[in-house]
């Protein structure tokens, strides 16, 4: 078990905009198959660590690899080579996220969003993508809507095709930031039950979230961080039910 | 109404209330809009009498409609076309370029951009013309050296220095436009593309450049009509376009104002046409998006009106 490469390991990983440090030496370690839930209150850094996992963000200092492979860089010796654009592209490909207000692209259809990054990116071959895509489109209930444009779709749809979209890329690991946070409650439950099927299906899963009941039921590790530290990690059950930290604990009591 | 205020019983001369009418008895009064009126019929009055100045004046309108078919009007009308098409290629190629260069990380690419816009926009449009028609008596031959030389003054004909004034001055508008466009498109956009595994250059053209389409048509649309007019001041570099052709008629039969109102005919003509037809790519670009385009109306008021330079 000790022996597996871990998905993403974190090892003080510290990120500065100018004089602001907003993440001060995070530690941590997601499993695959894991699904790893990053809670904490606004303002905390969690957007800012997810986004440091497929090199949105330049790390500042620590270290930060994926798949035993560092974010970013290549290490000769003792020094650190920054990637170029084309490697650092196609190691985010590898890597899918899905973002509070979906960024689906508006000019194109449901079906071409899925399709775009396999096609011109990968370069695979239409009539295959087309029938990965459909699949997908499928699983997230969005089948009959392919034609659709995004403006035409609810946010939960919307949200449902920007994961199909970000799995057509068939990534080992999955980023969620807030993916739920931008819809009406009623639509909260589809976009979680597609979430909860993936987590089945053995995908890799960091997600930041408010919604303790999806961290609870489908999360195998959790990580309350607070002031750019990890103040608190365990399994979610353990974590959600007795905090041992006070600044867990006051914001487990505003959030549940 | 079950109760009410003592001031909101009507009250007869006599000092009787009025029985309040049942609702469907009360009729809505607008405000009478007497000012609006009169104002409407000043204005009247004083265009009527602006075209009856036209109209009993001495215009042989005659002569403004002959000629607007004549062989050297429609060689100008030709001409006046293909300068504008050509220039404005040569602004849309050279605009998109260097809104790209300005979003660029390499500081000397983004402060030439910045030179050039500001350059071309802070000189007006026909010195611009006169020197590009001039530039042969600074530079008498154009030459890269051990490639190719030739003598300037048989390169810059009136044709090309009046193609590239107006390409290279307007180009400097389209820049702007596009870069607009670029800041326009949401963040997010770029992000989710970049997630993706997409490089810069495919976000760009894929994502970026397709949804600044939305903003960048419309203007685009008014630039290349506002080009369309001032592709007359190539006239003044002896270029023979619409204006020019209907110049060389009148000063040989003195119909001044008559070739005049032929060339403006034509103008209008041509902006009219241009306009329905930026409506229509308006309409297609904006798939996908629920907002309507503007009405027609409104598209041709924007056109023809209020410019600058
Ligand atoms: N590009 C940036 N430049 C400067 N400061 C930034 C930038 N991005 C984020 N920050 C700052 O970093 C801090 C952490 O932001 P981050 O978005 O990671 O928080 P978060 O935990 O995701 O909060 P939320 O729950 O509100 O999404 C905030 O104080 C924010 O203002
Ligand atoms: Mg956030």
């Amino acid at each position: 078990m000790t022996t597996t490469v871990p998905m993403v390991q974190a090892l003080d990983v510290h990120k500065r905009y100018g004089q602001l440090e907003v993440l001060k030496g995070i530690n941590l370690e997601v499993r695959p198959r894991e699904v790893f839930c990053l809670v904490g209150p606004s303002g905390s850094g969690k957007s800012t660590f997810l986004r440091c996992i497929n090199h949105l963000e330049k790390v500042s200092a620590g270290s930060l690899s994926v798949d035993g492979e560092l974010v970013g860089y290549r290490r000769h010796g003792n020094r650190l080579y920054e990637l170029k654009e084309s490697e650092i592209a196609r190691k985010r490909a590898e890597i899918g996220m899905v973002f509070q207000r979906f960024n689906l692209f508006p000019h194109m259809t449901v079906l071409e969003n899925v399709m775009e990054a396999p096609v011109r990116v990968r370069k695979e071959a239409k009539a295959v993508v087309r029938e990965r895509a459909m699949t997908l489109l499928d699983r997230v209930g969005l089948k009959a809507k392919h034609d659709a444009y995004p403006g035409q779709l609810s946010g939960g749809q919307q949200q449902r095709v920007a994961i199909a979209r970000a799995l057509a890329m068939q990534p080992k690991l999955m980023l969620f930031d807030e993916p739920t946070s931008a819809l009406d409650p009623e639509l909260v439950g589809e976009v979680l039950d597609v979430m909860r099927q993936l987590a089945e299906d053995g995908m890799t899963m960091v997600v930041v979230t408010h919604e303790m009941g999806f961290a609870r039921e489908v999360g195998d590790a959790l990580v309350f961080m607070d002031g750019g530290v990890v103040v608190e990690s365990g399994h979610p059950r353990d974590v959600l039910t007795s905090p041992q930290h006070a600044r867990t604990k006051a914001f487990l009591s505003k959030v549940l | 109404m079950s109760r009410q205020t003592s001031e909101q019983v009507a009250v007869t001369a006599e000092g009787t209330p009025v029985p309040d009418p049942p609702p469907a008895a009360l009729v809505a009064v607008p405000v009478r809009r007497y000012g609006t009126w009169a104002l409407g019929l000043v204005v009247a009055v004083v265009v009527a009498a602006l075209v009856r100045a036209f109209a009993v004046a001495k215009i042989d309108y005659g002569v403004v409609v002959k000629y607007f078919t004549a062989k050297p009007i429609l060689t100008g009308v030709l001409h006046t076309l293909e300068l504008t098409v050509l220039s404005m290629v040569l602004a849309l190629v050279l605009g998109v370029a260097v809104a790209v260069m300005r979003q660029s990380q390499n500081p000397v690419l983004t402060a030439v951009a910045a030179g050039y816009t500001w350059l071309f926009r802070g000189t007006p449009l026909l010195v611009q013309l006169l020197i590009w028609f001039n530039l042969s008596l600074i530079f008498k031959y154009v030459e890269i050296p051990g490639v190719y030389s030739a003598p300037m003054n048989t390169i810059m004909t009136p044709f090309v220095a009046a193609l590239l004034g107006l390409g290279v001055n307007e180009g400097a508008y389209i820049a702007e436009i596009v870069r607009g466009g670029i800041l326009s498109v949401d963040s997010g956009q770029r992000e989710a593309a970049a997630a993706l595994g997409m490089s810069q250059r495919l976000t760009m053209r894929r994502i970026v450049l397709p949804q600044a389409m939305r903003v960048i048509v419309p203007p685009l649309g008014n630039e290349f009509i506002a080009l369309l007019k001032y592709s007359s001041l190539a006239y003044t570099i002896s270029y023979t376009e619409l204006l020019q052709s209907a110049n060389k008629i009148y000063t040989a039969n003195f119909q001044v104002i008559e070739l005049l109102f032929t060339a403006s005919l034509w103008y209008i003509l041509l902006t009219t046409v241009f306009t329905i037809g930026q409506q229509q790519l308006e309409r297609r670009l904006s798939r996908g998006h629920t907002t309507t385009p503007s009405r027609f109306g409104s598209l041709l008021r924007r056109n023809l009106i209020g410019r600058r330079r």
